[in-house]
């Protein structure tokens, strides 16, 4: 039986006391510890005010946040937020220290840590991201890719047992986006990590355990990428893109071809097709 | 526009005064300044100025950087220099009109203080061309501690001096797109009458004052994710190491205030 590492139960919440549509909607559900999670919805659905309420950058107006045995309130927020890290969508405003490895150790100067021992881990996690080389360099002379390594680097530093994406890929270049992914992904295996990754990228969110749809604020679906994704083309009135695989298929239906209704990885996409010609 | 400007650049190097402890480095010049001031004749004019070129020597910048490090201010200097020339009284005349005379006093007077303002100029370029912002921020946290006695928010200083100039590449970049940008859609800048000129920075200034904000309210909110609750019970990455060299530096300077002592008149 897995542990639920995070539990929402009825969030919601306004920006403005007197909105009428609440940025968050009676939002519950939980987290298992190690899995990767999604969320995905189209611009302004709540994703990036639901990973806020996560670690307390923005404090719910009904419902509880439970963050490993906590429960979210004023008095232990800067416990939650030692556990939970989070890298945002801007490369360039989120760099604090004035060098890269200043930067990285900017979260361990918050928490007290004696000076030997951030060294060796400034050290460790710019290794982990494989930015060793850059250490002494100024952010201006870094790309958006290498400023969001350095920034994981920054949470991972912390050792911190959620990592949270807020879009972190989203201004990057497929090259950049690709990289940053792969770090988080070894990151993860490495010390079993639990990753909420938001994004708007179908194809980042299709190698995700459990998807996360929201629309208007709501949770309004959820479960695993296939089951998510076999809704097939009305995920595009969710204002969702289709993963590639789907609309391949989508563009093999209209040419009269008979595909599984299911959906398939890129992988199953590769074999389907293969073994289809074969049998011809 | 901004590559003309010396004052406050750094020269990447490896020699004797880049590797100087910052703070060694920031108490000097501004010693040295003070200490210009007890020069009154030729004999400790000289010895300053050999003090100096030696520093300059040492720094292996090159001295052209100096140079241009004065043009700014050479109006400046020169009006100054004029004044004391024109109104300094004393000695042999040799020309005189109404209350403007040029004598002998005058002109040595105004010898003196041009050799002061190229001097503390060269200083302080020295100080900025061998030393990185970063440090230099690193050193006047350090200088600024003692304050904390009379509640002075040592750290929020400090904080907001190295955030600011971490900032300068980032706003510069971003002052570039946002011209160029406007550019593309027919805003001249620099060209016209000044009232013209002065519209055409508007454009430019507005959004610039709307993103500074924005990026001031994003890194907060990444400052906060990570932890921060403030000075207290913060500890420090960077820190500074006090060298031999360093004690050098302050050894040089009181010898070279005994000998200001001995020569001045």
């Amino acid at each position: 039986m897995m542990q639920p590492i995070i539990e929402l139960k009825n969030i919601t919440y306004k920006y403005q006391p007197d909105d009428v549509n609440p940025a968050l909607k009676d939002v519950s559900f939980s987290i298992n510890k190690g899995e990767w999670i999604a969320i995905i919805g189209h611009n302004g659905s709540g994703k990036s005010t639901l990973a806020k309420t996560i670690n307390g950058l923005l404090m719910p107006e009904t419902g509880t946040v439970n963050v490993g045995e906590l429960s979210l309130n004023e008095e232990n927020v800067w416990t939650i937020r030692k556990m939970v890290g989070m890298v945002f969508q801007n490369p360039d405003n989120q760099f604090v220290g004035s060098t890269v490895e200043d930067d990285v150790a900017f979260g361990l100067e918050n928490q007290g840590i004696p000076r030997e021992e951030m060294v060796e881990r400034v050290k460790a996690a710019l290794e982990a991201v494989r930015m060793s080389e850059f250490s002494k360099k100024e952010p201006a002379r870094l790309s958006g890719g290498q400023k969001q390594r350095v920034a994981i680097a920054g949470v991972v530093a912390l050792r911190p047992d959620i990592i949270i994406l807020d879009e972190a890929t989203s201004m990057l270049d497929p090259e950049g986006r690709a990289e940053v992914i792969s770090t988080i992904q070894k990151i993860k295996e490495e010390s079993n990590l639990t990753v909420i990754s938001i994004t708007h990228d179908i194809d980042e969110a299709a190698n995700a355990n459990r998807i996360f749809v929201m629309r208007q604020g709501e949770l309004v679906n959820e479960g695993t990428p296939e089951e998510i994704f076999s809704a097939g083309p009305e995920l595009i009135k969710l204002g969702l893109d289709l993963p590639f695989p789907e609309k391949l298929k989508a563009a093999l239906k209209e040419r009269g071809i008979d595909v599984p209704s299911e959906y398939l990885t890129e992988e199953g996409m590769v074999d389907w097709l293969w073994t289809s010609v074969l049998k011809k | 526009m901004m590559n003309k400007l010396i004052l406050g650049r750094y020269m990447p190097g490896d020699s004797l005064i880049h590797r100087l402890d910052s703070r060694a480095k920031l108490v000097a010049s501004f010693y040295f300044i003070g200490i210009i001031f007890m020069a009154n004749n030729w004999q400790t004019y000289l010895l300053a100025a050999v003090f100096t070129l030696f520093a300059i020597l040492l720094s292996k910048v090159d001295l052209k950087f100096f140079i241009r490090g004065v043009k700014p201010l050479i109006w400046l200097i020169l009006f100054t220099v004029a004044l004391q020339i024109m109104f300094t009284r004393g000695g042999e005349v040799y020309w005189e009109w109404g209350v403007f005379s040029i004598t002998e006093f005058g002109l040595t007077n105004g010898v003196f203080i041009f050799c002061r303002f190229v001097l503390i100029i060269f200083m302080s370029t020295l100080l900025t061309l061998t030393t990185p912002p970063l440090e230099l921020s690193d050193a006047i946290e350090y200088l600024l501690r003692p304050l904390k006695v009379v509640r002075f928010p040592v750290h929020e200083v400090s904080l907001m001096l190295s955030i600011a100039l971490r900032f300068v590449p980032t706003l510069m970049d971003e002052t570039e797109k946002i011209m160029n940008a406007q550019r593309a859609r027919g805003v001249d800048f620099g060209e016209g009458s000044l009232i013209q000129k002065m519209k055409a920075v508007v454009p430019l200034l507005i959004p610039l004052f709307v993103s500074s904000f924005n990026r001031a309210e994003d890194l907060a909110t990444a400052m906060e994710a990570r932890g921060y609750q403030g000075g207290d019970g913060r500890t420090k990455y960077r820190v500074l190491h006090w060298h031999n060299r360093d004690t050098m530096v302050v050894v040089a300077f009181v010898l070279l205030t005994i000998a200001l002592i001995f020569l001045r008149s």
